[in-house]
């Protein structure tokens, strides 16, 4: 499956907006929601992000092909994951201590691997993590523009990574994969390219030489 | 349309002529003599940021701003911002409405997180909760400025039922704002509230919160509330030249950005994205009197914006080119940027 289809968007902060703007460039479907009414959104989605959908969470999940998580982790402790079961996830989110203050449930072995625990029903993929929400839209170029940064996925399920590495290059990003999500600890706060938004070569040479993916 | 014009600053420490850091109590002596002269420079506004750290030695602004408040007359002081998450909405206006008091009416307050966070181990507060912990303490602060007996329930701090708290403004409420950082639903907020909203932009093409200008107008009207004002705050620097001041700005700037990005997710400057930053599209003003009043101009009209704070100063930085960014600020920035503006030059 190389076409991921419609996506739904958890969260309308900082970053979820961007993400759905992307896709929606890229000519995605997209729906975005939050824990409350669609309502407290729709302003949100009519300004931010001409042609999202804004819904109820389950519904948006429900009809969604994949489903990008963007809200803080301290949230992400209070869904049920039955909600996203049976769902490709993209795990954009990160334990980040010093700016978002210290989750016990987070504080051994990559955020992801612990999300993709909690979310036993669901595939999850990490992505989109390390870019910070202002340069996510600033720097994505179509594919073949010289200088084009790179974007890491990074998970277990090889076919998951596929379509998240197309989604990756079809909003602007030339896709790294990396074959598990403990070797996606790379792409955390902390790691070579957290923030460093890199062209191909130097991201994969930041990743390969890094070793916490080894932990 | 009227504007106005502000200076910010987070009590950066300054240092002597030799590079050698001075004292927090003189930083905090001199951050007092900046807000008397930004006054006589012709700033309208002289904002004071809540830090709890050793190059920001400013955790008590208030406490400056009514020593400013005795030598001024007309300057609006305020702070820019007050980390309410971690402290208490009811002492924060009373401080607040003890300033207006001093100050003859004269009192601001933006409230926000800030790039703040040391407050929150410091005063036994879990950033995990930071949302509600806003969330609350701003309704209630809402609740504060309003005057009049209040009553409050909820879980960051205990019940108020029929509360008089005093000081009583003179003249109703005082200006409050909320600062936003890039979160559309603290837009939200902020209208839903009915509090001005204060867009903090310190990176990347300021045109892009232009979005957030409109939406805040569609909420207030879906609200239900009248038009209220946006300001735009942002990091600069003034000097003769655009040369000098970069030159003097930048070395500081790499070096604050580069010990924060840890903390802050920031990726270390170089003098490639500060040149970036300090361009026409960027985030930062600074360089010469006509560079940063073009800056300014262009993006007030661009945001809709009507109030524009500059953020001066950076730790390292003299208080000799502090005074000399306040002067030429208030001197030739402001009269050029209201002149840019009324003849629509920017257009």
């Amino acid at each position: 499956m190389n076409e991921p289809g419609r996506l739904a968007v958890l969260g309308a902060g900082h970053v979820g907006p961007v993400i759905a703007r992307l896709a929606i460039k890229a000519g995605y479907p997209v729906a975005i929601a939050t824990s409350g009414d669609p309502e407290d959104i729709a302003l949100i989605a009519e300004l931010l992000i001409p042609g999202a959908r804004p819904r109820w969470a389950g519904e948006a999940v429900a009809d969604a092909d994949v489903v990008a998580l963007a809200i803080p982790l301290a949230r992400f402790l209070e869904i049920d994951p039955g909600l996203l079961s049976g769902k490709l996830v993209v795990d954009v989110m990160n334990y980040w201590p010093a700016s978002a203050g210290v989750l016990t449930a987070f504080e051994d072995g990559g955020s992801s691997e612990i999300v993709a625990r909690r979310l036993s029903g669901s595939t999850v993929v990490k992505a989109l993590n390390h870019i910070g929400y202002h340069e996510l839209e600033d720097l994505a170029r179509p594919a073949g523009v010289p200088g084009r940064r790179a974007a890491g996925v990074a998970g277990d399920d090889p076919a998951a990574v596929a379509t998240i590495a197309a989604l990756l290059d079809r909003i602007g990003y030339d896709p790294v994969c990396l074959d598990s999500l403990v070797a996606g600890r790379a792409l955390e706060p902390g790691g070579p390219v957290f923030g460093a938004v890199l062209p191909r070569p130097e991201f994969e040479r930041a990743v390969r030489s890094d070793a916490r993916s080894l932990a | 349309m009227t504007y106005t014009f502000g200076l910010d600053t987070f009590g950066d420490r300054n240092s002597d002529a030799d590079g050698r850091p001075l004292s927090h109590a003189q930083t905090i002596r001199n951050v007092v003599d900046e807000g008397v002269f930004a006054e006589r420079a012709g700033a309208d506004f002289f904002g004071i940021g809540e830090h709890h750290t050793e190059y920001f030695p400013m955790p008590a602004g208030d406490v400056a701003l009514a020593a400013i408040a005795a030598r001024t007359e007309r300057i609006r002081l305020g702070s820019a911002v007050t980390v309410l998450s971690s402290d208490d909405p009811v002492r924060v206006f009373q401080r607040y409405s003890t300033l207006n008091a001093i100050s003859g009416g004269r009192a601001e307050v933006i409230l926000g997180r800030g790039s703040s966070i040391e407050s929150f181990p410091l005063f036994g507060y879990d950033l995990a909760d930071y949302e509600e912990l806003f969330e609350e303490k701003a309704a209630l602060f809402a609740e504060l400025l309003k005057g009049g007996p209040v009553t409050w329930s909820g879980k960051t701090r205990p019940s108020l039922l029929h509360q008089d708290v005093v000081p009583h403004t003179e003249s109703g409420p005082f200006p409050a704002w909320i600062g936003v950082g890039g979160n559309p639903q603290s837009v939200i907020r902020a209208a839903r509230l009915g509090f001005s909203l204060a867009l903090a932009i310190i990176g990347g093409p300021p045109a892009r919160f232009a979005a957030y200008s409109e939406l805040f107008r569609r909420a207030l009207e879906k609200f239900g509330r009248p038009p209220l004002p946006v300001l735009v705050h942002s990091p600069g620097h003034v000097a003769a030249t655009d040369e000098q001041a970069k030159a003097e700005f930048w070395p500081r700037w790499r070096d604050i950005i580069s010990l924060v990005a840890p903390e802050r997710g920031f990726a270390i400057p170089t003098e490639e994205s500060f040149d970036e930053e300090t361009g026409p599209h960027g985030a930062l003003y600074v360089g010469s009197p006509e560079t940063v009043a073009r800056k300014i101009a262009t993006n007030l009209d661009v945001l809709g914006a009507t109030r524009f704070d500059l953020k001066y100063g950076l730790p390292g930085l003299t208080h000799d080119q502090l005074m000399t960014n306040i002067e030429l600020y208030g001197r030739q920035v402001i009269p050029r940027v209201r002149e840019l503006l009324s003849d629509s030059l920017v257009r």
